[in-house]
């Protein structure tokens, strides 16, 4: 059994006025030294594979053709047998 | 012609559409499942607007994953006519049978307001009862109805004449005020405003009712 722990972000390009919101909120709280916000999404996954290259390559499936919309979002992952 | 709306778990206007096309056109028209299988009796396919598996993961995201997708691939390779509204529209960005994404409007806002439209493509199924920019007034009503594409996405819409509703006073930062675009072939439309909304004077405009009467246009001169 692996887990994988995937980080999804928007494209550098993307407009993301979801982190804009909360870095001005931020401020009001007098946290004037955060620069720049970018919310993202985390997910846990557990793969039931033997190895770590098949357990990647079904998380890269995966990643292309649900968990990312690669029009706007990267991701990167950790993964670990457990 | 045999129109079908879709209903996915969340949708919440294919009652509007449905009765857009019982009373607006007087066509046939059915309810059809997301979980249904089989379009072949049909001409039209509409993808309501709504909020599809509670718009989890990303809006259209899941829907697009739906037994119905298939049979629309399907139909939308075979020249089918094809439209998404809203939640529609983004499922059909989803399926990659429309270019581009849908995101977060600009202002983080929900909008919900009448807009003024120009149909910036006349010359499509959709739109042959409209005049070359016509200004029309259909409400908008989303969260995420901001149109991205890459640039280089962009040119080619505009070089093959695919954007064919823009936003006169943008309400959602989309580029190039785009509203709504058909694919290379010109049989799948997708927008972000709702046509079925307009489809008679006491809902304030019937600006919408035109884009539905176009399909029957495009179908007797076929």
């Amino acid at each position: 059994m692996y887990l994988a722990k995937l980080y999804v972000s928007h494209k550098p390009s993307i407009l993301d006025p979801q982190g804009e919101a909360i870095k001005k909120a931020l401020h009001s709280l007098n946290h004037q030294s955060v620069e720049s916000i970018s919310q993202g999404k985390y997910f846990e996954i557990n793969l039931n594979e033997n190895n770590q290259e098949d357990a990647e390559n079904v998380l890269k499936k995966a990643c292309e053709e649900l968990l990312v919309n690669q029009n706007m979002e990267t991701y990167h992952y950790e993964i670990k047998e457990v | 012609m045999r129109f079908a709306v879709i209903s996915f778990p969340g949708s919440n206007c294919d009652n509007d559409l449905y009765y857009a096309i019982k009373d607006g056109i007087r066509e046939n028209c059915d309810m059809v499942s997301s979980e249904d299988t089989n379009l072949n009796m049909y001409d039209v396919i509409l993808l309501p607007g709504g909020f599809s598996f509670g718009d989890y993961l990303r809006s259209g995201a899941i829907a697009s994953l739906s037994p119905i997708m298939k049979s629309i691939k399907e139909a939308a390779n075979n020249g089918k006519i094809i439209i998404g509204i809203c939640n529609g529209f983004q499922i059909l960005t989803e399926s990659h049978l429309l270019p581009g994404s849908l995101i977060k409007n600009n202002n983080m806002q929900f909008v919900s307001n009448w807009e003024k439209l120009s149909v910036s493509n006349n010359q499509t199924i959709f739109t042959n009862e409209y005049k070359k920019n016509e200004q029309i007034n259909i409400p908008v009503a989303h969260g995420e109805g901001h149109y991205y594409c890459d640039q280089d996405t962009l040119a080619s819409l505009k070089d093959n004449h695919q954007i064919v509703f823009t936003y006169n006073n943008n309400p959602n930062g989309s580029i190039s005020d785009i509203a709504g675009i058909v694919n290379k072939e010109g049989n799948v439309l997708g927008m972000m405003p709702h046509p079925e909304r307009a489809v008679e004077d006491i809902l304030g405009s019937k600006d919408g009712l035109k884009l539905f009467k176009s399909i029957l246009n495009h179908n007797v001169r076929s």
